[in-house]
């Protein structure tokens, strides 16, 4: 009834325990590597935090990093456990700490698996974020004397030039903004009085994007004012020019680049656990083998390593049962009572059936 | 009279080798860094090949690769001397090889001297080459549509983009230049045949500049055209205007960057330098106190170890005499009439002593002739005949009244002669030997 029985005489428990524990110390490094790929997350998030409205987020690589550390004393433990296995004095004494143990692997591999599917998931909120804080970057973007937003210019300017892209969604999110700071326009002049009074909110709007937008590639001078007007400049269509300005906008650059990024940790993130697995599996077998062999009048006998010693369904009801005796000590065991009395019964009648 | 002796022991002679078998692979990864670093060097002038013109900055990054190389086989090749050293049968094998090796690992490292040298001295050059380099790429900015130029524009808008720079030595270079191609011009503005015509050259200047030149960290919107012209922007002076575009010159941007790589690539080649000169000291020290011990036969015993066994200015003059000499082997000896066999001397019997004389009756009038140096080459013959150091001196006396130069020399046979005076005492073995007594 035990599940996934396997025989272990001498020589494969002791080459057991031995790949065991190079498995385990290897493990201990996927775990420094687990915590050195959320670190490197966690500061390119930061890097463009300014642009970012909430941190939601973030959760990815916190659980990356809490994991990677976990993981590094866990399975360092784990390479302990392995190296006492084989000397039947000492191993008795890891006996208490191996089920805590299992339970704690379980629940980081279960963290990691989480993360994983976390970083699809909150592709949404990402999005989300991104566009407000976006919209609020060009916003600001001529508050240059305003404390607390006078690097805003600087960031939006940075960040197009990096990922080569403009506007949130695309350049014409410049033309709905005043980008240009009221203490460099001349209210005297006609055009700019014009201009001020053409929209409700007397905000000087123009179609036309800061130079940050410009593309180097493009064989042209960059034109980056009257955009959308054919006549203004020679030769120029603003319909089908292409190769003038960044036709990518910068919510959709940061959101590629930031699922490039998790699509390339993904895979390494994948091994990990399957590794941590293995180690579970592994260290589960050679505890039952052990206490197998422990039991047998010699020791060096063939001994049996299981999974679980019963069922899957049997050992389900035995922890249900033990979780609520934890729970409800005082009470009387009915259940349990009645089970046996139903047994008894059961073995009477046919005797007095026969 | 030796320079610099130490003694050395054989546990000392041991560890000497052992110390040095280490060093040696240590000198193996820094041959091995050496030539990355030559090759990083190569690669950062390479990235920019398009905006150097053609000069030889090449010779210093081929250097290093090639010194690197070199060092990684002379250090691996040391390594295996020293390692077999702790044993004297295997020395054996190395002793005749130690001494070239060694020469060669000192000239060796005066090439890796020279490399570091250089790599300060590369600056002007790429000076030069950067500056008609840039001056050649502004002119080509608007030939987007020439083969083999259509990528400047770019180039330099990335330049100017991530050094932080604007034009050569300023924006203002960009005012001398047509960089707006002719084919966005509209011929039939009356405003662009103006511009075109207020010069000689019909080009289309303007007070503007690309986009590239433009300061990120300006608090106002980049103004790129129309610089000098303070009304045609708002609340502008152009003269004061610092923040509004690069204010440093890309030449010496760029001059900047591959001075500090250059310069850090210096000290680290110094370095390796002193760490060789280091080891080759040690590998010297190594092989002299062997070679003493060899003589000494007890292999268990003390020996001494030096740099040289004379001082410099002794060593300097011997080996400069071998070299001179290398030229005269060939050469007649004008002094005996042209007969070698003049002041050997016979095997005759004297008499009952059996004592040669000690002059030849008319060599005294000859010596009162002839030159110094000639004299000195006809005492060559004689020089070669004794090969232990107690039967020269017994010569000494002889040999001193012709000429005054040949006693230092006399007194003054490093160990490294015998070999030299050994190869003509086979050639010359039956004669030669009566003398000794």
């Amino acid at each position: 009834m035990a599940l996934l029985k396997m025989q272990f005489p001498l020589h494969r428990r002791v080459r057991l325990a031995q790949g065991l524990w190079l498995i385990s110390w290897m493990t201990v490094l996927a775990g420094a590597f687990t915590f050195s790929l959320g670190v490197y997350l966690k500061t390119e998030l930061l890097r463009r935090a300014e642009v970012m409205d909430n941190t939601e987020i973030h959760v990815v690589p916190n659980i990356l990093m809490l994991v990677g550390l976990a993981s590094i004393g866990n399975y360092m433990f784990a390479g302990r456990i392995c190296q006492d296995s084989l000397d039947p004095s000492r191993f008795p004494r890891w006996k208490p700490f191996l089920l805590p143990w299992f339970g704690l692997s379980m629940l980081l591999c279960a963290h990691l698996i989480s993360a994983v599917v976390l970083s699809y998931a909150l592709q949404g909120s990402l999005e989300e974020s991104l566009k407000v804080g976006l919209r609020n970057g060009i916003r600001f973007y001529r508050d240059t004397d305003v404390p607390g937003r006078c690097f805003q210019k600087e960031t939006i300017d940075r960040l197009q030039m990096d990922l080569r892209c403009c506007g949130n969604t695309n350049y014409r999110d410049w033309f709905e903004v005043q980008w240009i700071s009221s203490r460099y326009l001349d209210f005297t002049s006609k055009e700019v009085k014009d201009r001020v009074r053409s929209n409700v909110d007397g905000r000087y709007l123009m179609d036309g994007v800061p130079f940050s937008c410009c593309n180097p590639s493009s064989p042209r001078p960059c034109l980056q004012e009257h955009l959308t007007d054919n006549s203004a400049h020679f030769n120029y269509e603003h319909q089908s020019e292409e190769l003038n300005l960044y036709n990518r906008g910068c919510r959709q650059a940061l959101v590629d680049y930031y699922m490039g990024l998790m699509n390339t940790i993904g895979p390494g993130i994948l091994s990990v656990i399957s590794v941590q697995i293995t180690v579970m599996v592994s260290l589960r077998y050679l505890q039952t083998a052990m206490e197998g062999a422990a039991e047998l009048e010699n020791p060096e006998d063939e001994s049996v390593g299981y999974i679980l010693e019963k069922g899957v369904k049997e050992t389900v009801t035995n922890f249900k049962g033990a979780f609520l005796n934890l729970l409800q000590p005082g009470s009387v065991e009915v259940a349990p009572e009645a089970a046996e009395v139903e047994n008894v019964d059961k073995a009477t009648s046919p005797p007095a059936s026969s | 009279m030796a320079v610099l002796k130490v003694k050395f022991t054989k546990t000392s002679r041991d560890k000497l080798a052992q110390v040095l078998w280490i060093l040696n692979w240590i000198s193996v990864v820094t041959g091995v860094i050496l030539f990355s670093l030559g090759l990083f060097l190569k690669v950062e002038i390479n990235k920019r090949w398009e905006l150097m013109a053609e000069r030889d900055v090449h010779y210093v990054p081929n250097m290093l690769i090639a010194v690197g190389l070199v060092a990684c086989g002379i250090n691996f090749l040391g390594g295996k001397i020293c390692y077999d050293c702790v044993d004297n049968t295997k020395f054996l094998r190395w002793k005749l090889l130690m001494l070239p090796y060694i020469i060669c690992t000192f000239f060796f490292t005066f090439s890796v001297l020279v490399g570091a040298l250089m790599c300060y001295g590369m600056r002007s050059e790429l000076e030069e080459s950067l500056t008609l380099g840039l001056r050649d790429a502004m002119r080509y900015y608007k030939d987007t549509d020439t083969p083999g130029r259509c990528f400047l524009k770019s180039t330099v808008d990335l330049l100017q983009i991530q050094f932080q720079c604007c034009g050569n030595v300023g924006f203002r270079d960009w005012f001398q230049i047509q960089w707006v191609s002719s084919r966005y011009l509209d011929m039939s503005s009356k405003e662009v045949v103006d511009r075109l015509r207020s010069n000689v050259e019909g080009k289309y200047l303007m007070d503007g500049v690309p986009f590239s030149c433009c300061n990120i960290d300006s608090p106002r919107p980049c103004i790129q055209h129309q610089i000098t012209n303070n009304s045609a922007h708002f609340n502008y002076d152009y003269q004061t205007e610092e923040l509004n575009l690069w204010m440093k010159g890309c030449r010496q941007a760029l001059l900047e960057h591959y001075t500090s790589i250059m310069q850090s690539i210096g000290l680290i080649v110094l370095i390796i330098w002193l760490f060789e000169l280091s080891v080759l000291t040690g590998v010297r020290y190594l092989q002299t106190s062997l070679e003493n011990l060899l003589r000494q036969g007890d292999p268990n015993s003390e020996s001494e170890g030096w740099l040289l066994e004379n001082s410099f200015v002794e060593t300097a003059r011997y080996n400069f005499n071998i070299i001179k000499s290398l030229g005269k082997n060939n050469q007649i000896h004008t002094a005996d009439n042209g007969d070698p066999n003049m002041d050997v001397p016979s095997t005759a019997h004297y008499g009952p002593d059996n004592v040669p004389p000690s002059r030849h009756p008319w060599r005294v009038d000859h010596g009162a002739e002839t030159s110094p140096q000639s004299s000195l080459a006809s005492e060559l013959p004689r020089l070669r005949a004794p090969s232990p150091q107690s039967s020269l001196a017994s010569e000494l006396p002889r040999l001193r009244a012709p000429s005054p130069e040949s006693p230092p020399r006399l007194r003054a046979p490093s160990p490294q002669s015998p070999p030299h005076l050994k190869a003509p005492l086979a050639s010359e073995p039956p004669r030669l030997r009566a003398p000794l007594t």
